[in-house]
């Protein structure tokens, strides 16, 4: 056999090529730029992104391409590059500031940015589930290092320590599923899977049962549902903030696609005594991240509480099952990822002199001492909160209205009674802002123009997605029937 | 299928019965008187020197981690270079794309300072202090 580069889709790869390209552009011109000029590492990370994004765009709509018979790029997969790109870029953006005062290690700190939104990508992508795991991995390990980023910070450091070991067993998990299912079925293609499992036969084979089973469990691992989210609190608490963004944001946006290309190929028709399972996680998941947040007084662990709470929305859909249900997930992802990097684009630049990690008491009147903030940090909370007119709100109405149409009525109406309780939350937010006293000591912070502008971007696009949410819901719709007739 | 191996499981059984045989034996049937010399780790050379667990510099970790990964590199190109003929371009290409990127890491690793043996904190290319007291480092948004 010869192997020659014509059969290699350079087209297909070319968006991984490219972002590859400018992570080792940032880590190789870190070398040669004296501290203060390493801001333009920020800007050359931007850049790829950005072009990288137009590739993307370009290419929409456009044939499938396989590569490798490894990585898919169709309509699905560059949806959720798009999704990947645009968080690492707004993480990028607040982050910038934050890492330049920093001082230290900033051509690491974007590298490794890039590096996991590769990763991002390629399990977005994966057609094999060693994919899954390659891609898995490219995105935990520089987030292990992300999260540990404040090296003479304890709490940086727990959050590193605590994110590796958990990181670590789920991956475990993840791994002794593909190896029980690769026993069962002799492959670890999704379509090869698929194909095996498809006549009803092979699922009473105890080999395929403990496979799906523990794939499962590393699954919900990285999209920390309950019982597996224990890890995540304290995680996101002690990381760097724009880290605790990014990650927020982004991991739940890869671990989802991953899910849904896992039960939208190999697991799909996924015979009903495996619905139960899944409906329990999705009510624990949505009971426990909001009961949870209700007592929260540090804001970054509320919204760590809160992103538990969204993981169970999304799972609602994952129940459903349906093609208007992955749907669903995909245009509450973007949603998601606007109304959270903006949150912490708030706290970023909240963030004062001195304290351990932002209260809710530090943010009393903030609304007269600066407007401008008060006002995008309650368009946020009102999204997360799922209030009209804002994406938030439009996103659970096509999770829900998608659960209803394949009758979940009873999980639907669990799911708007967590989601009533997190009002409860994130509305305290508004209240302190708007009608408390400011404090003594508090001053208004200025703005740099990047937090400005992912703020701007953020609020606009929550806006327009609960305003018009047709053109992004029309675009998930196409997506997933690349994959998913 | 497996008669096969059972030459090598006798090998095996013989050799654990003649090492085992002779340590029992030697123990039995062979003198044993003690003193302090005979009692020392090496009979010979230099007496040693404090506990053999000792802390020591973890940069020994660092230069292990370098190695692993040359190492790992050289497992991959033996095979290539086995059926390098038959790969021809595409797969010289591939290789140095390959390597490369190795390269691009060995050479971050010796421009930050990775490398250097003697001066401990000084970081080669920049004046990056990397003891930034507490209360400066808060309030960059990172925290």
């Amino acid at each position: 056999m010869s192997v020659t580069g014509t059969q290699l889709d350079w087209g297909g790869m070319a968006p991984f090529l490219l972002l590859t390209a400018t992570a080792l552009g940032t880590l190789l011109l870190d070398l040669f730029l004296s501290p203060r000029h390493r801001v333009r590492l920020a800007y050359l990370g931007l850049t790829g992104l950005l072009i990288t994004m137009a590739l993307l765009v370009h290419g929409f709509g456009g044939q499938e391409r396989v590569v490798a018979e490894m990585l898919i790029v169709d309509d699905f997969s560059r949806f959720f590059h798009l999704v990947f790109l645009l968080i690492a870029a707004l993480t990028i953006l607040v982050s910038v500031k934050s890492v330049e005062q920093e001082g230290t290690h900033q051509g690491e700190y974007y590298t490794l940015v890039l590096f996991a939104t590769l990763g991002m990508m390629v399990m977005a992508s994966a057609a094999d589930l060693i994919m899954v795991f390659l891609g898995l991995e490219a995105l935990s390990i520089p987030l292990y290092i992300l999260s540990g980023f404040l090296r003479g910070d304890v709490r940086s450091n727990e959050s590193a320590l605590k994110y590796l070991l958990l990181g670590a067993f789920a991956s475990a998990f993840l791994l002794y599923g593909i190896a029980f299912l690769y026993g069962a079925v002799g492959s670890t293609r999704l379509k090869s899977i698929a194909a095996h499992l498809g006549h009803g036969a092979a699922w009473e084979n105890p080999l395929v049962f403990l496979g799906v089973g523990l794939l499962l469990v590393g699954l919900a691992f990285k999209v920390a549902a309950v019982p597996f989210h224990m890890w995540l609190p304290d995680v996101y608490e002690g990381a760097p903030t724009p880290v605790t963004a990014f990650m927020i944001a982004g991991t739940k946006a890869a671990a989802f696609s991953a899910l849904l290309r896992v039960f939208g190929t190999a697991l799909s028709p996924l015979p009903p005594e495996w619905i139960p399972p899944l409906w329990v996680v999705a009510l624990l998941t949505m009971g426990v991240g909001n009961i949870a947040a209700l007592t929260q007084q540090s804001i970054k662990r509320m919204l760590a509480y809160s992103s538990i709470a969204h993981a169970g929305y999304l799972l609602v859909a994952v129940v459903a099952g349906t093609s208007r249900g992955f749907s669903s997930i995909l245009f509450y992802l973007v949603v998601y990822a606007f109304m959270n990097l903006g949150a912490f684009a708030v706290i970023i630049a909240l963030a004062r002199q001195g304290e351990e990690s932002p209260t809710l008491s530090s943010y009393a009147g903030l609304g007269f001492r600066h407007p401008v903030l008060a006002f995008s940090m309650a368009v946020f909370m009102f999204s997360l909160a799922g209030l009209p007119p804002t994406g938030g709100f439009m996103g659970k109405f096509y999770i829900f209205s998608a659960a209803v149409e394949a009758d979940y009525v009873g999980l639907v109406i669990i799911a708007v009674v967590c989601s009533l309780i997190s009002v409860f939350f994130y509305l305290r937010v508004v209240v302190v802002m708007y009608m408390e006293e400011p404090r003594e000591g508090h001053s208004s912070p200025v703005l740099s123009p990047a937090i400005l502008v992912t703020l701007f971007l953020a609020t606009a696009a929550i806006l327009q997605l609960g305003l018009l949410p047709a053109g992004v819901w029309d675009l998930a719709v196409r997506s997933v029937q690349s994959f998913w007739g | 299928m497996l008669v096969e191996y059972l030459p090598i499981l006798l090998f095996i059984a013989a050799a654990a019965l003649f090492a085992g045989g002779s340590i029992l034996l030697s123990s039995l049937a062979g003198p044993w008187r003690p003193f302090a010399e005979k009692l020392e780790p090496y009979e010979c050379g230099m007496a040693p020197v404090g506990m053999a667990r000792e802390r020591f510099s973890v940069k020994f970790y660092l230069v292990a981690m370098l190695f692993i990964i040359f190492d790992i590199e050289i497992i991959f190109l033996f095979p290539w270079a086995v059926i390098f003929k038959e790969l021809g371009w595409f797969g010289f290409f591939e290789m140095g794309g390959f390597v490369l990127v190795l390269v691009l890491g060995l050479a971050y690793v010796w421009r930050k300072g990775g490398l250097e043996w003697d001066e401990p904190e000084r970081a080669a290319v920049d004046g990056e202090s990397r003891t930034v007291p507490t209360e400066q480092r808060a309030g960059t948004g990172f925290r």
